[in-house]
């Protein structure tokens, strides 16, 4: 059985090729006709070579600054186990003017369900189970550019943006797939500088107390971030 | 006693070798300051070519124009964010201006600037890509990441890593891909890929039976590289996976996937 399974995929390999063989016989696989340019001659009775130094803008001399760093701390609730401190950190990339994408990792700790306090009997969890982990890639939306005045003679440049994705939630000794999704307020301090307040809600099923249920765990945070 | 006094010994000479380390960390520290003192004073100072040149108070094109600088005068490029730039007028104003009306400024040369943007061409071109994808594998879910390198334009090889989130048990998954797009310059390119690697599947923890395992795979399958925007492609795929376990049947899994990733 197993024999006859990489037969079948020594067999596709090679239909495949001959499929696209057929459809695109001209450098196939782009292989052949890449050719070294000839090396740039200096004239024979040159001897010094000119070294004029161009005085041009290079792309790379300018400072591109589209990505975005930081750590936030705030309170997660985490269903049927309480709030805990969560605090992670966040990576960003801003793609155009208004959208970016975004990983996040964070962790908390869930507490005693009320069933476990009012009981008192053996916990559900042990200690390290109850220890929340998530990651998290999102995709973010500045929906609502725009400036904040402090005083007569500030303003800071703030952004309302709306954020969803996926990750996955380590909790009850199991990882777990979850959604996200939320809204958050960066107020750039300096044009490098930002801070951070966002809300999350972050749903995954889970079995533990009995029949399968889709638990929502709200997080609300206070972050800070730099661009780079 | 002894003991102490043999590890003494050396120690005497550590001051003068973090003497020396704090010498050459001053002097690294002191060129490269000198060397961005250049870049920033000579190579990035662009003259205004149209009528005028509209500075933004942010960013963004929502942001109002605040300030405006006359043809002729010179300005500092600061930093580029997306696709605007920040830049310091000839009075220390300090404002974002669209890359459209930055391309349309001249060099100390003469010659009107030119900032690279990512299009199409390298998107058939460009050799490493990176992305993410998510969806269904055999019922579950999966997240993956992978990055790409072109060998040319029509064959890439990949490396693939991710995780499988499921009702029962939960796992990762690695491997290495071929891939074989047909026609690359077309903006929805199709694609052919092979590959193998392991998988590994732990069930959870409220399952009582079962016990984790490391599997061999290899798959093929079929999808599409979209050109959205940038340096931006959406990515759709199909896979069909044979895990050689180690019972007496192959398990044979269907996987459907949608991302995003980049070229770079």
């Amino acid at each position: 059985m197993e024999t006859r399974f990489r037969l079948l995929f020594l067999a596709l390999p090679i239909m495949a090729f001959g499929l696209s063989g057929c459809a695109a016989t001209k450098n196939l696989f782009g292989w052949g006709e890449e050719e070294t340019p000839p090396p740039a001659e200096i004239p024979e009775g040159q001897v010094i070579e000119p070294q004029v130094e161009r005085r041009e803008i290079r792309e790379p001399d300018i400072d591109s600054e589209d990505f975005e760093i930081g750590a936030f701390v705030g309170v997660m609730g985490i269903e049927d186990f309480g709030s805990d401190v969560v605090y992670g950190v966040r990576l960003a990339y801003h793609v155009t003017e208004g959208f970016f994408v975004e990983g996040s990792a964070g962790q908390a700790q869930g507490g005693l369900t009320s069933f476990e306090i009012l009981s008192g009997g053996a916990p559900l969890l042990s200690e390290s189970e109850r220890d929340l982990t998530y990651y998290n890639l999102n995709v973010g939306y500045n929906i609502l550019p725009g400036e904040g005045f402090v005083g007569e003679g500030r303003a800071y440049n703030t952004a309302l943006y709306v954020s969803v994705g996926l990750g996955s939630t380590r909790f009850a000794g199991d990882d777990r797939f979850s959604v996200n999704f939320g809204a958050g307020y960066r107020f750039l301090l300096t044009d490098s500088v930002a801070m951070h307040v966002d809300f999350r809600d972050h749903l995954f099923d889970i079995d533990l107390l009995g029949e399968e249920k889709t638990a929502h765990n709200l997080e609300g945070s206070l972050g800070v971030t730099v661009f780079f | 006693m002894s003991e102490r006094n043999t590890t003494t010994i050396p120690s005497t000479h550590r001051p003068t070798r973090y003497f020396w380390l704090a010498v050459l960390a001053l002097l690294c520290v002191q060129t490269a300051t000198t060397a961005l003192a250049q870049v920033t004073g000579e190579f990035r100072t662009v003259s205004v070519a149209d009528p005028y040149l509209e500075m933004h108070t942010g960013p963004g094109s929502g942001y109002p124009i605040f300030h405006v600088i006359d043809r002729g005068e010179t300005v500092e490029i600061l930093m580029r964010r997306t696709d605007w730039f920040q830049v310091r007028g000839p009075d220390g104003t300090e404002g974002w201006v669209d890359r459209a009306q930055m391309e349309r400024t001249l060099q100390p040369t003469g010659t009107q600037i030119e900032f690279a943007q990512a299009n199409q061409q390298d998107f058939t071109d460009s050799k490493w890509e990176l992305g993410l994808l998510a969806g269904d594998f055999g019922g579950a879910n999966i997240i993956s990441l992978y990055g790409g390198y072109s060998l040319n334009p029509n064959v890439s090889i990949e490396a693939w890593g991710s995780q499988i989130l499921g009702n029962f048990s939960n796992g990762w998954m690695g491997s290495v891909n071929v891939v074989h797009e047909t026609w690359p310059d077309w903006r929805i390119s199709p694609f052919f890929t092979l590959g193998a690697g392991v998988i590994h599947t732990e069930p959870k923890s409220t399952i009582v039976q079962g016990e984790d395992r490391t599997d061999q795979i290899a798959h093929a399958g079929a999808g599409f590289r979209i050109y959205a925007t940038r340096r931006f492609i959406l990515r759709a795929e199909f896979k069909s996976y044979v895990v050689f376990t180690s019972r007496d049947d192959n398990e044979e899994v269907e996987e459907w996937k949608l991302g995003f990733a980049f070229f770079f």
